[in-house]
């Protein structure tokens, strides 16, 4: 087929890489618990540290205020701007209110209102994506979750106005990406993006939530990792101890750059900036092509191969063996093929 | 089946026993009998899933589907590996299906209406979106537009890939992003979401049909049912995440069983034509710049192939 085999180790070195992979993984894991960590700055402690007259609106016009996601009016360095952004607490009971940052439909419908309202205005939107993921309760779905994030995703990825995206925390699944279709998508450098959450991943394919962490290496979710995917576009340092040590620092960094991308955008005019956006989502992921002869024709000159490999330098391949003991495959039930998400 | 499509060995690799129980009546079917009636029990009328193949003979014309894209095959960007390496997933699903990958694409006619038709194959990795799945929805819908046909989706998936990790996410906004600019060319899309339509699939593409149908008791969610009565104490309402209940929402237009439904798409599509206006009159770019087909659709036509069309 058209992959390479996969990495062989030879015997004298498994010891080493045994010990590469338990740094590897306490290297993710670690960077997704910064990620995750309560102190962290959310959306609205970004944005005081980081913008002025910064006037919150309320509502999506339907059903409530999901105070999940939270968006109004900010002047960044002195730009004008629509932001949108997830909002955790950082103590129990704000965190309870704010629901984790989980959002309900009502979020995602906020979020468009605002959108549309940006758009009218010709205001450029900035937004912040921080969520576990959208909300997955009963309420959540009778009120449409899916329908609400996938129009969301429709709304900005044809929007007649700048979006700067921002990956401040953690970047969970469709419930992120609702907010982060950008025409520039910036991470700061303990934030994490990834199609599933890592116990999701770990439930579905390894069976046990207790593989959380090799599901973290395996998907790639560290900043540096998707910026190597093209997934986002650049990465922002954070103060040593993390975000929440320094969280003046943070912000002052993040605007600097908000600041340097809408004002490179602010000069497209609207069909470049829309036709830009679309190929940018446009080239995502990679494939290649059975020619009638067999042979498989890599799309783009075997740039999927040159990821890989940049990817793969500086880590070994999370193999099974020496890694403890895994599920074997025969655990496994072949009715309920664990090779989907499924949260 | 009244199409042949370049798939091989699916009827030797899968040596089917000659009896199905039921699941919901627990009945016991006899195959040929059960194929006979478009894989619906008929004693309780339960919907069996369908491959592709099936499902393309008993929605399109005889002999009228062209496959489009036939050769995409996913690759394993991530190196990923979980109990298995990827690349050893997808050559076990490939031999075990027959088909590449979990979507298949092209043009037919549904009564003598020219259609761009995507049908996915949930026996394929769970019907998961990953690149390749992403890509043929996108390039449906690209040609959909381009030839200003209606676009049809037939959904069946647990949602995105998980082992392309956020790139499967990223054919979200891929797939959306074109059927945003095919509903602002006025060209219609009509969305089938059969069981089970769940996760990043229903989260994107599936949710945004000009019309939504569903077959009789689909799971169709954003979340897992497990997840789902995990967040809260109490249990689940009755028929949650089912078609019925969707419909019941609002989310869907009509609860369409298997026989029904070539008849139903047929009825809508005297409705659901694309709008004739196409505002490109040479040298003027119209009124509205997105209602025509935008630069880089333009630089993509050129890659699609052509092919005969429709008896």
């Amino acid at each position: 087929m058209a992959e390479q085999p996969a990495v062989t180790v030879a015997a004298e070195n498994r010891a080493a890489l045994v010990a590469d992979q338990e740094e590897l993984r306490n290297a993710v894991w670690g960077r997704v618990q910064l990620a995750r960590n309560v102190h962290r700055p959310h959306t609205l402690e970004l944005l005081r540290l980081m913008a002025t007259d910064i006037i919150e609106l309320h509502g999506d016009r339907l059903f409530r205020d999901d105070p999940a996601v939270v968006g109004g009016f900010c002047k960044i360095d002195g730009r004008r701007a629509v932001f949108v952004g997830h909002q955790k607490g950082d103590e129990v009971n704000e965190n309870v209110r704010r629901n984790f940052g989980m959002p309900h439909p009502e979020g995602y419908r906020k979020a468009i209102r605002l959108y549309r309202l940006a758009e009218r205005l010709q205001l450029p939107v900035v937004t912040f994506v921080d969520t576990p993921g959208a909300f997955p309760g009963p309420a959540s779905e009778e009120r449409g979750v899916a329908e609400a994030i996938a129009r969301s995703i429709q709304v900005m990825a044809g929007l007649r106005t700048p979006i700067v995206t921002v990956i401040t925390g953690e970047g969970g699944s469709g419930g992120a990406l609702a907010l982060a279709v950008g025409d520039v998508v910036i991470a700061l450098e303990n934030a994490v993006y990834s199609v599933i959450s890592p116990e999701g991943a770990a439930s579905i394919l390894w069976r046990s939530p207790d593989y959380a962490q090799q599901a973290a290496v395996a998907m790639r979710m560290t900043a540096a990792e998707q910026l190597a995917l093209r997934v986002i576009d650049e990465v922002v340092p954070e103060p040593a101890g993390g975000a929440h040590d320094h969280p003046d620092e943070t912000a002052r960094a993040l605007r600097a750059r908000i600041a340097y991308h809408l004002d490179a955008l602010a000069g497209r005019d609207r069909r470049t900036l829309l036709d830009a956006r679309y190929a940018r989502y446009r080239r995502m992921g990679e494939f290649v092509t059975i020619t009638s002869a067999g042979e498989a024709k890599q799309e783009r000159g075997g740039w999927a191969e040159r990821i890989r490999q940049f990817l793969e330098s500086g880590r070994a391949a999370i193999v099974g063996d020496g890694v403890g003991t895994l599920p074997t495959d025969t655990d496994l039930d072949e009715d309920d093929v664990p090779l989907r998400e499924d949260v | 089946m009244p199409i042949k499509l370049p798939f091989s060995g699916r009827r030797q690799s899968h040596p089917t026993d000659l009896w199905t129980q039921c699941p919901d009546c627990q009945e016991m079917l006899y195959n040929k009998q059960l194929d006979k009636n478009q894989r619906i029990c008929p004693r309780c009328g339960h919907h069996f899933r369908l491959r592709v193949d099936a499902r393309i003979g008993q929605l399109l014309d005889r002999d009228s589907f062209r496959e489009q894209d036939a050769g995409l095959e996913s690759v394993d960007m991530l190196g990923f590996v979980d109990q298995k390496p990827y690349p050893e997933r997808l050559e076990a699903a490939r031999k075990g299906t027959g088909v590449r990958d979990a979507a298949v694409w092209g043009t037919g006619t549904m009564s003598g209406t020219r259609v761009a038709i995507c049908v996915m194959d949930f026996a394929f990795m769970g019907g998961s979106m990953g690149t390749v799945v992403g890509e043929k929805v996108t390039r449906a819908a690209e040609y959909a537009l381009s030839e200003r046909l209606p676009l049809i989706i037939i959904s069946a998936s647990g949602g995105a890939r998980m082992q392309e990790g956020t790139l499967s996410l990223m054919q979200l906004a891929k797939t959306v992003a074109a059927l945003g600019r095919l509903a602002d060319a006025g060209v219609p899309f009509i969305s089938v979401m059969t069981d089970p339509t769940t996760g990043g699939v229903f989260a994107s593409f599936s949710a945004l049909g000009d019309v939504n149908l569903a077959e009789p008791k689909a799971l169709i969610g954003f979340a897992g049912a497990r997840v789902a009565a995990g967040t809260i104490s109490e249990s689940l309402p009755e028929g949650f995440q089912r078609a019925e209940f969707l419909f019941e929402h609002g989310f869907i237009d009509m609860v369409v069983p298997r026989p029904r439904l070539r008849e139903t798409i047929v009825g809508l599509l005297r409705y659901l034509r694309a709008a004739t206006v196409v505002p490109d009159k040479s040298g003027s770019n119209g009124s509205s710049p997105m209602s025509r087909p935008l630069s880089y659709l333009e630089s993509l036509t050129g890659r699609e192939p052509k092919e005969a069309v429709h008896g």
